[in-house]
């Protein structure tokens, strides 16, 4: 059994809206309690060595700012995370272990610094941190270049001298350079074209043989969530709604969101099939509905469903959901 | 099957900058039946939105089209005046383009953007506009238009937004709707709604639709038959099922092998080694040349067309065996 290398446990983050001296006194006053989102609600997941776990659900679901929370980048509103078994916090706190975990952004424009040179770019973390001495930093920024596919002379060019792809392989470079154990990937294809999608997953595939990282892989695409991941956590409106091995979650899927969003996944066939979209938007996260979050647009909710709120529990080993309906 | 009420021949539009001539859009040809959706797919550079830029003759400077016909009901658009185009455009010919909030004015009602697009092109009375506007809403599945009518376009979630865009490009009736990636910000399940509701309006209007997307999947569930475009020309065109289902192209075949869902879970993504050329460096050959593990030194020379069947055609020397 391989080790945990990373846990969640009821992880939430409540963002409040900005309020002005005045606004907060008369919220006191008159004892009304500010409308908040609860972007992540009580999610609790793990990633042991070696696996790939994805992160699946629409916009609003909360994956970006889980992503944010498992990262450090964001601090937790409540709940706790472990690293290997040791408290995160701590863990963080210890500058060069912290770079254990790293992040790869959807859009590598805005996360590389325009100004920087690739070279530099790559490198800076690993000199500032002795993840390599001084002397080989150089070596190093070139090995992770040609581990990503690009050549040795993108060292001294900027990132707005390369393509979406090229730069999404800079991005990977960086995370790589100071040796991660855990990759946390958000939405790192989305933006690119079919093609360049398909070289940059192969090589993600690649590192993670050759490495034995860990991802955690968020995406709103089943179809490379499908591909890519050993186990699946579905989110709707901050919470987990089920989480499986990959397998089992395509073959039998228990929730009927999890269902829904199945079958809505397009399809590449020559058959059209007779589709029934999912009715209904998603709701504001700033007014989620009561109980279960999905109510409103099941197809199987009872009248239970708008006012107990469910929890995540084992359905068979391993497969987890949180309909109360189920069965 | 009916006459084409929109064809589309020989398109150039060239980019004329300091650092060369840009070949966006080159010898493009096609043509539309009324009901009918023709999906444009191609990647990033592809030139398909370019492509619908041209029809509409809104490609900006340093662009131009340098040449091809471009007909509506017969009447040639390429040669109208600034003037008669933009009665045209809107009026016979709307557009819908990826991001709602660069077309919906923020600053305006719902309402007052939808009637002005009603009073640019006609008068009638504000009860007509009213009841046009509520209809063409109730047409995209907007639940109660009445209120959706007195909102800002930052009350309203993306999918509506989208929905409020499609439904002001039906106020006028148009016989053309050109729709670049109108749902590829979208969620899936509203996806799936849009494109639900699109089809319909297609089929019962009878109006003819461009869908411009680098999404096969989508394409497959919605277009009637699809144009495949790499670096500016056109590589194969045929009905969906003839594309998906057999396709000719080597770049076609590849585009639709790198597809996730088409390989084994876990197994490595049969990729397209290489990128695209630059647009400035064309040939004469086949621009997929560099990538293709089909080339010969006859590909450098020109690309001949190959038709498959009255809809099935091909540019390519060394078209696929199915």
């Amino acid at each position: 059994m391989a080790e945990t290398l990373f846990e969640a446990r009821d992880l939430s983050r409540i963002f409040e809206p900005a309020r002005g001296a005045l606004q907060q006194l008369s919220d006191r006053i008159t004892g009304k309690q500010p409308a908040v989102v609860r972007a992540v609600d009580k999610v609790t997941l793990s990633v042991v060595e070696g696996e790939t776990l994805g992160i699946v659900g629409e916009s609003g679901c909360g994956k970006s700012t889980l992503a944010r929370m498992i990262t450090g980048i964001l601090p937790v509103s409540g709940g706790e995370r472990r690293y290997r078994g040791e408290d995160y916090v701590s863990f963080l706190a210890r500058k060069r272990d912290a770079l254990k975990v790293q992040m790869v952004f959807q859009d590598p424009m805005s996360s590389l610094n325009p100004r920087l040179k690739v070279g530099e770019i790559i490198g800076e973390a690993a000199a500032l941190h002795r993840v390599v001495p001084r002397a080989r930093v150089r070596d190093h920024v070139v090995e992770m270049l040609e581990r990503v596919g690009l050549p040795a002379d993108t060292i001294t060019r900027y990132p707005h001298q390369f393509s979406g792809g090229q730069r999404q392989r800079i991005g990977i470079a960086r995370a790589l350079a100071v040796k991660p154990e855990l990759l946390v990937c958000d939405e790192a294809v989305a933006a690119l074209d079919v093609s360049v999608q398909a070289q940059i997953i192969n090589l993600l595939m690649d590192i993670r043989q050759d490495s034995g990282l860990s991802m955690i892989f968020i995406s709103h695409d089943l179809g490379l969530i499908r591909h890519l991941c050993d186990r699946v956590a579905v989110m709707y409106l901050g919470r987990v709604v089920e989480l499986a091995r990959t397998e089992e979650l395509f073959a039998n899927p228990v929730h009927p969101y999890t269902q829904m969003l199945l079958a809505g996944m397009p399809r590449i066939s020559v058959e059209r099939r007779a589709f029934m979209p999912i009715v209904g938007e998603i709701p504001s996260p700033l007014h989620p509905p009561s109980g279960c979050h999905f109510h409103p647009r099941c197809s199987s909710a009872s009248g239970h469903c708008s006012r107990i709120r469910p929890e995540l529990s084992e359905w068979t080993p391993g497969h987890m959901q949180a309909c109360i309906n189920a069965g | 099957m009916s006459e084409a009420f929109f064809e589309v021949e020989g398109l150039n539009t060239w980019f004329f900058t300091r650092m060369g001539i840009f070949k966006s859009v080159r010898d493009v040809s096609f043509d539309l039946r009324r009901g009918e959706v023709l999906g444009i797919v191609g990647e990033s550079g592809s030139g398909k939105s370019v492509t619908g830029m041209s029809i509409m003759g809104q490609v900006e400077e340093p662009g131009r089209t340098v040449s091809g016909s471009i007909r509506l009901d017969g009447e040639e658009l390429t040669s109208l005046s600034f003037e008669d185009m933009r009665r045209c455009r809107g009026r016979r010919i709307a557009m819908v383009f990826q991001n709602p909030l660069m077309t919906l004015n923020p600053l305006m009602r719902i309402r007052d953007q939808m009637y002005e697009a009603i009073s640019e092109h006609e008068s009638v009375s504000e009860d007509e506009m009213h009841q046009r506007c509520l209809d063409a809403l109730r047409a995209v599945g907007i639940p109660s238009p009445e209120e959706r009518l007195t909102a800002y376009p930052h009350e309203l979630s993306g999918g509506m937004r989208q929905r409020v865009v499609i439904a002001t490009a039906l106020l006028l009736n148009p016989d053309l709707i050109i729709a670049d990636e109108p749902t590829t910000a979208l969620d899936v399940t509203i996806q799936a709604q849009i494109i639900h509701q699109m089809r319909r309006q297609i089929d019962e209007r009878g109006l003819g639709m461009i869908w411009i997307t680098h999404d096969l999947a989508t394409l497959s569930e919605l277009a009637d038959r699809i144009l495949v475009m790499y670096a500016g020309a056109m590589m194969e065109t045929g009905t969906t099922a003839e594309i998906i289902g057999s396709p000719r192209h080597p770049y076609t075949s590849k585009l639709l092998e790198s597809v996730p869902s088409r390989n084994v879970p876990g197994e490595k993504l049969r990729q397209i080694r290489g990128t695209m050329p630059s647009l400035l460096s064309l040939g004469a050959g086949c621009p997929f040349m560099g990538r293709c593990e089909h080339a010969t030194d006859a590909c450098a020379r020109g690309v001949p067309e190959r038709m498959f069947s009255q809809t099935h055609r091909v540019w390519c020397h060394h078209p696929l065996e199915v």
